[in-house]
C-alpha cells in the first residue's frame, strides 16, 4: 500500500500534540524525540514491507509504547503533570492511563488544545504561525524558512523563542472553558487567516509550497469547525473565504508558470467544487449578529466568483464590501484593494484618487502591487511613461521569479505603439 | 544467476516529516522496480541499530553499536543478478545514497563441489 500525501506531516501534529499533553508542555522536546524515533522505525521496517492498511495506529501504538517506556525510566527524575504523575507511578495504572490519553477521541481535542496553545497572546502573529506549522502541521525549521522566504536561522530563532513560551505553560490550553475558548478564538481565527493568506499571496516563489500552506490553513480551519465551541459564525465564514480564494489557485498560475492577476484569469479554470463548498459555508456563516472581517471578505470572493467575466463583476458591489471591510479592519491594503475596485466601477481617474487618499501608503512603500496598480491606471490614462516608472519601481521590490515575470511583461506594455503600425 | 547480499550501512531517514516520507517513497519504488526485474531473492529485514556484541573464550558482553553511526549495518537484501558488475549496477539505484549511506556488495559465496 501507498501512503497518502503528507502522511508523517499529519501523523507528526497528531502525536506531539498528544505526547505533550501527556507530558506537559515543558517536555515538548521529548513529545518531539518519541515522534522522530516512531517515524524512524515506521520508515526502517515501511520501506521493506510495505505501508501497513492503517497506519496512523501502527504509528500511534509505537510512539505509545516508547512513551511508556519512557514513563516508566524517567517517574522519578522527571516532573510530569500532577495527575499523571500519581497513575505513572504504579505499573498497575501506568499502561491503562497511557492507552486512555491515546484513545481516539481524545486525539482530536489535542490538536485542537495545540492550536489554541500555539496563539499565545505573549507570541506574536507571526511566531504563532511558525509555530502551527512547525508542531501542527509537521514543517522543519528549513521548510518553514522556505514558506516565509526567510533564513534557517532566523526561523529556528523564532521558533526556539515561541516553544520556551509554550513551555513556559504550565500545561496546554484548555479547550473545555468555554469563556477561555471564545476569548482565543479570535487570535486563533486570525492565525489561520494568516497562514492562508502567507501561501495565498506570500512572497514563496516555490508554488508547491503556496498550495501546502492554503491545503493547511484549511485542514486546520475544517479541525476547528468540528468542535461545537469552534464553529461559530466567523469560523463558517473564514472557512468559506478560504474555499472561495482556494478555488482560483489554478488559474493563478497559467502552465508556463506565469502569474495571472484576477483580471486575466482563465475563469473556467476556477475549482467549481470549491466554489460550491465555499458557498455551502458562507450560508452557514449568516446566522448570528455578528459580521466579521472574514464574513465580508468571504462576501467579496464570492462576488468574484460568480462573475464569468470581470466585466460581469458586481463592482458596485465589491465596493460597497469593502468600505464595510474599512470600518471593520482598516489597513493600507485594504485601502489598495478598495481603490482597485473603485476604478473598475469609476474608471482608472477615479481609482488614483482614491490610491492618493489613503492616509498611511508610506506603508504601501514596500508592496510591489501598490506600484503595480498606480501603473495600471495611468496606463489606462494613456500616461504611459508614468506607468512605466511605476512598474519598474514595481520590479525592484519583486519577491519572487514569478512576480518580476509578470511585472516585465507590464513594463512591455507600457511601449507606445510603433506610429506605423497604428495607422 | 548468482546471489549477493546488499548490506546497507548509514544513512539517515531525516529530521522532516516529509522528507521521512518521500525517502520511504523512494525506496519501496526502488524495491518494487527490483522485484518487477526479478531481482530479489529475499528482500531482507531491517535490524535495530543496537544490540549485543559477544566476544572471545571470555564470552564478554558488551552494548552495541559496534562501529560509527554512519558504518551501522541497518539491514539486508538477497539479491539475483548476472555478475557482482550488475550487482554493483542495482546497487547504485539504492535512496541511501542520496543520504551519505552505503551499499555493501557482497556476493555469496558458492559451493564448487
Amino acid at each position: 500500500m501507498e501512503p497518502t500525501e503528507h502522511l508523517f506531516r499529519h501523523e507528526a501534529g497528531r502525536m506531539v500534540a498528544t505526547l505533550t499533553r501527556i507530558f506537559g508542555p515543558h517536555n515538548l522536546a521529548l513529545a518531539e524525540d518519541v515522534v522522530q524515533d516512531a517515524f524512524c522505525r515506521a520508515f526502517e521496517v515501511w520501506k521493506v514491507r510495505g505501508v501497513p492498511d492503517n497506519p496512523s495506529a501502527w504509528l500511534t501504538a509505537t510512539a505509545k509504547n516508547r512513551a511508556i517506556d519512557f514513563l516508566r525510566r524517567e517517574r522519578t527524575a522527571r516532573t510530569f503533570e500532577p495527575e499523571l504523575s500519581r497513575l505513572i507511578q504504579s505499573e498497575w495504572t501506568l499502561t491503562p492511563a497511557v492507552e486512555d490519553l491515546f484513545a481516539t477521541s481524545a486525539i482530536k481535542d489535542d490538536l485542537l488544545r495545540m492550536m489554541f496553545s500555539c496563539c499565545h497572546p505573549r507570541l506574536g502573529e507571526e511566531s504563532q504561525i511558525a509555530l502551527m506549522l512547525n508542531i501542527l502541521c509537521g514543517f522543519s525549521v528549513d521548510e518553514v524558512a522556505g514558506a516565509f522566504v526567510s533564513t534557517h536561522a532566523a526561523i529556528e530563532k523564532r521558533i526556539s523563542r515561541a516553544k520556551k513560551v509554550l513551555a513556559s505553560s504550565k500545561k496546554l490550553f484548555d479547550v473545555s472553558v468555554s469563556s477561555e475558548f471564545s476569548s482565543r478564538l479570535p487570535a486563533v481565527q486570525r492565525a489561520l487567516y494568516l497562514l492562508f493568506n502567507e501561501g495565498y499571496h506570500g512572497a514563496s516563489p516555490e508554488s508547491a509550497v503556496r498550495v501546502d500552506l492554503c491545503r493547511e490553513a484549511m485542514r486546520l480551519t475544517a479541525l476547528l469547525l468540528e468542535h461545537p465551541r469552534g464553529a461559530t459564525p466567523a469560523t463558517y465564514a473564514l472557512a468559506a473565504l478560504m474555499h472561495l480564494d482556494a478555488a482560483r489557485l489554478p488559474a493563478r498560475v497559467d502552465d508556463l508558470g506565469h502569474l495571472n492577476s484576477l483580471f486575466e484569469q482563465d475563469r473556467s479554470k476556477w475549482d467549481s467544487k470549491l466554489v460550491a463548498e465555499g458557498q455551502r459555508l458562507l450560508d452557514l456563516s449568516a446566522t448570528g449578529p455578528e459580521l466579521s472581517e472574514y464574513h465580508v471578505e468571504a462576501a467579496i470572493a464570492w462576488t468574484h466568483a460568480i462573475a464569468d467575466r470581470t466585466e460581469n463583476t458586481d463592482w458596485e458591489r465589491i465596493v460597497s464590501l469593502y468600505d464595510r471591510l474599512m470600518t471593520i479592519r482598516s489597513s493600507p491594503v485594504v485601502a489598495l484593494n478598495r481603490a482597485i475596485a473603485i476604478a473598475q466601477r469609476d474608471g482608472a481617474e477615479r481609482g488614483l484618487e482614491a490610491i492618493q487618499a489613503i492616509p498611511d501608503s508610506d506603508r504601501l512603500a514596500t508592496y510591489p502591487f501598490y506600484h503595480a496598480a498606480l501603473g495600471e491606471f495611468e496606463l489606462r490614462n494613456g500616461r504611459h511613461e508614468t506607468a512605466q516608472e511605476h512598474f519598474r519601481t514595481a520590479l525592484a521590490l519583486a519577491r519572487s521569479p514569478m512576480e518580476r515575470e509578470f511585472l516585465k511583461k507590464r513594463i512591455s506594455a507600457c511601449e507606445p505603439v510603433p506610429q506605423d503600425q497604428a495607422q | 544467476m548468482s546471489e549477493y547480499v546488499f548490506l546497507y550501512r548509514g544513512g539517515e531517514a531525516g529530521r522532516s516529516p516529509e522528507r521521512v516520507q518521500q525517502s520511504m517513497q523512494k525506496w519501496m519504488a526502488w524495491f518494487k522496480e527490483l522485484g518487477q526485474n526479478g531481482h530479489i531473492k529475499d528482500q531482507g529485514q531491517p535490524l535495530e541499530r543496537t544490540g549485543k556484541l559477544v566476544k572471545g573464550k571470555q564470552k564478554t558482553v558488551t552494548d552495541g553499536p559496534f562501529a560509527e553511526a554512519k558504518d551501522v549495518v541497518g539491514g539486508y537484501t538477497l539479491i539475483e543478478a548476472r555478475d557482482l558488475e550488475q550487482a554493483v549496477e542495482l546497487s547504485k539505484g539504492c535512496p541511501i545514497l542520496e543520504v551519505e549511506g552505503g551499499v555493501e556488495v557482497r556476493p555469496v559465496m558458492k559451493l564448487n563441489m
